[in-house]
């Protein structure tokens, strides 16, 4: 946040360890609430609040993900593969024992946490590019097996339609309803998140990635905790499935293929490795990039073109812009988003004084 | 760093700016269609060729002044095969007050079918989707419209029992698949026909992203020596199917593949009409330019001095487009008359796609009808075989086993 610390003295630990350190910052948490409880609701459309539930729910998985691959430096490229665990278990068992949301959203995390520690074993002995081949398999062997056993996948389409979340009698089914839903998980995960990384497993984590030897010989025992990230990275993933299934309404493998998994290591790599705010920056850039860049082309492009022409150049010019800009942003900045965040903040901190 | 403040001031405006512009409102004599796309993504071979057939039909109507008065406006989204944008897409086409949608994909029918009967737009999902999807009271605002995988299963079945003398007693059936949910859908209903028919069936499965099967081709051409194959294949798969089961000396004759591996586009990618020569391809939409309605669309781009659209060349998947366009532009015409002429709504435009009916565009869309209950329109299909160095039709429009697919559809409510 843009705060100044002066004249802010700190007189103990916990003071110093807390979340949000200064009284100020406090506002500002309360007026980002207010913003997105509120206004956000109040002022946008369906339309601009769906992209919203878009990119909280990439939020809750790019979370996941940076806690495994940026805060512990254990490559995965099965992300997709526990997003779509989760979202069977969820599916299935609202489905065939008619549970409630609050049941199956968990359940779906701690299937996909399970499955996540099974397949991040290999981590225990196997490093880098080699760890992400291994994930890949992992990937790999969770979509054939939901594909080739109908008992998780529901038959030949592999699709389970799941009924809407339902809070006290009450359907959540429109985007406006569905965004306190995914809302509500989203903030919930993120203030997790926080707390995971500042607590003994985050540093615990934090030793592993930049040293691990030097960790094991510190008394952190290394193989528990890379299970336990993986395990909650995994959490996450399944939870995101979740969130994912229930506000599309149906659980379907292929829409947990490994192009999902990049997708979200894009995000986080180009939101900042290790970063819980990074995550956030990155699911916005990269859900909602691709729309704002066909929004601002349309006005522009419908000048010249007909309907059908403007369609081709849009889709052609939005992904080279895409790529571009995430060129340009890892160039300016290659810690990420958040490091660029940081920059600008550090630089108003202290302004009009650069020093 | 000020450049850098400078950088993010620069870009709040202009998001502002473009947000403003796109919510400019609609016009009274117009009707919005939502059109999702895949031009860059996974699936882009088709959607290159598809989504043009698309504009260039509404551009033909819009130019004889539009649909009983009214403009058509077309809303193109392209998602990428992702299905995060095609709910964004969804939720775009609702905003711009469009009577209706076509949906690109199998994964983005899925995530859409519960929002669109909840928004009460109409989907149109030909080639795509379940084929459960053809029960129009199970999924009330779904419309394949095209032939379902169960109808092509089936329609390859009789096609097979055709070529083969009529009957298929005691024959060998080899049905090679892309193994994933689409290539698999078939199957319950070829199963059937097996006993029914008294013919054997093998299925032969190619895992993602299908470009590797000799063994399983292999298998086909030299141990279970079928006395014809089915295939269903998807993307680059289908040319290699063409050139292993010609290396492996099958006769490609003897081969009948479903929809999504009978493009041009494949038999070139096999290496031409030469080693392809015999192949047989289900269609849902008729093919070459041989048509009255394309030869109105080039007259019309000719007119206005531009060139005739270079996508024809792969008229399998550019007549899809047209024919979805038709269809969409038929369910609004129904509904227009309907409402005597004022402006229909989405949900006067379901009703109109279900009373279409004896619509064929010069024999380029299947003669179809489309009821509340039947969201298929029959399951019309079309063999055209490579012949002499192009695409020709064999025999005219049919169905085949409705009481099969009946009794299947039955079964999943």
């Amino acid at each position: 946040m843009l705060h100044r610390e002066s004249g802010v003295f700190k007189t103990s630990y916990a003071a110093d360890m807390a979340l949000y350190p200064l009284p100020i910052a406090r506002w500002s948490i309360a007026i980002i609430f207010l913003m997105f409880a509120v206004v956000l609701p109040l002022a946008l459309d369906e339309y601009y609040l769906s992209i919203i539930n878009l990119v909280l729910i990439a939020v809750v998985g790019a979370l996941g993900l940076n806690i495994l691959v940026g805060y512990t430096g254990q490559i995965s490229v099965g992300h997709a593969a526990f997003m779509s665990v989760g979202a069977y278990t969820a599916a299935n068992l609202a489905v065939k024992l008619g549970l409630p949301f609050w049941v199956t959203l968990p359940a779906g995390g701690l299937m996909a946490a399970l499955i996540g520690a099974i397949v991040g074993i290999p981590s225990l002995r196997i490093k880098g590019l080699y760890l992400a081949i291994a994930t890949l398999a992992g990937q790999l062997i969770i979509e054939w097996i939901i594909n080739h056993t109908p008992a998780i996948s529901g038959g030949a389409q592999a699709s389970i339609e799941v009924p809407r979340p339902e809070l006290w009698g009450h359907q959540m089914r429109t985007q406006g309803q569905l965004y306190f839903f995914l809302l509500f998980f989203a903030a919930l995960a993120t203030l997790a998140a926080m707390n995971i990384v500042r607590s003994r497993i985050g540093r615990a984590f934090v030793a592993i990635r930049d040293q691990d030897i030097a960790a094991e010989i510190i008394g952190i025992n290394i193989y528990r905790y890379k299970l336990l990230s993986f395990a909650i990275s995994s959490f996450y993933a399944g939870v995101c499935g979740v969130l994912y299934t229930y506000y599309l309404g149906i659980a379907n493998y292929e829409q947990f293929q490994i192009g999902v998994s990049i997708d979200y290591l894009a995000m986080i790599i180009i939101g900042g490795l290790g970063s819980i705010l990074g995550s956030i920056f990155g699911a916005i850039f990269v859900t909602m990039l691709p729309i704002v860049l066909r929004l601002l082309m349309e006005p522009i492009l419908s000048m010249f073109y007909n309907a059908g022409e403007m369609s081709a150049v849009i889709s052609s010019v939005r992904l080279v812009l895409f790529g571009g800009l995430i060129i340009f942003f890892l160039v300016i900045e290659p810690e990420g988003l958040n490091r660029l965040w940081r920059n600008i903040r550090n630089y108003f901190r202290v302004w009009p004084f650069s020093y | 760093m000020t450049r850098k403040r400078h950088w993010l001031g620069a870009s709040c405006l202009i998001g502002g700016l473009a947000l403003a512009a796109a919510t400019a409102g609609a016009q009274d004599k117009e009707l919005v269609f939502g059109l999702q796309c895949d031009r860059t993504g996974a699936t882009q071979t088709v959607g290159v060729f598809l989504c043009p057939g698309y504009h260039d039909y509404i551009n033909l109507l819009n130019s004889k002044g539009g649909i009983e008065g009214y403009k058509i406006r077309v809303m193109e989204i392209d998602h990428e095969y992702k299905v995060p944008p095609a709910m964004e897409a969804h939720e775009r086409f609702k905003k711009e007050g469009a009577v209706l949608e076509g949906i690109y994909g199998t994964p983005q029918t899925a995530a859409l079918t519960k929002k669109l009967e909840e928004d009460k737009i109409l989907g149109t999902s030909p080639g795509f989707g379940t084929a459960a999807a053809a029960d129009g009271r199970r999924y009330p605002y779904v419309f394949p419209l095209a032939a379902s995988y169960w109808s092509q299963g089936a329609a390859a079945v009789a096609f097979a029992k055709k070529e083969l003398g009529g009957s298929l007693n005691g024959k060998k059936i080899a049905y090679l698949f892309y193994d994933n949910p689409a290539g698999k859908e078939p199957l319950a209903v070829l199963e059937d026909l097996a006993k029914a028919e008294g013919f054997e069936l093998r299925t032969f499965a190619v895992p993602a992203p299908g470009v590797e099967m000799g063994a399983q081709i292999l298998d086909i051409s030299g141990r279970f020596k079928p006395d014809f194959v089915i295939t269903h294949l998807f993307g680059r798969s289908p040319s290699v199917s063409i050139k292993e089961l010609k290396g492996k000396g099958y006769p490609l004759s003897k081969v009948v593949s479903l929809v999504w591996g009978a493009s041009e586009a494949d038999i070139k990618a096999a290496g031409g009409y030469e080693v392809a020569n015999g192949y047989h391809t289900l269609q849902f939409a008729g093919v070459g330019t041989d048509f009255q309605v394309i030869k109105d669309i080039n007259a019309m781009y000719q007119a206005q001095g531009k060139p005739i659209p270079k996508e024809q060349e792969i008229s399998v998947f550019y007549n899809r487009g047209l024919v979805i366009a038709a269809l969409h532009a038929e369910a609004a015409r129904n509904a227009i008359k309907a409402k005597g002429g004022a402006k229909p709504s989405s949900e006067d435009v379901k009703k109109g796609m279900e009373a279409i009916k004896g619509f064929t565009l010069g024999g380029m869309v299947p003669p179809m009808e489309v009821t509340p209950e039947d969201h298929e329109g029959g399951g019309w299909v079309q063999v055209w075989s490579v012949k002499g160095g192009k695409l020709v039709k064999d025999g005219d429009w049919f169905q085949a086993y409705r009481d099969v697919i009946k009794k299947h559809l039955a079964a999943t409510n």
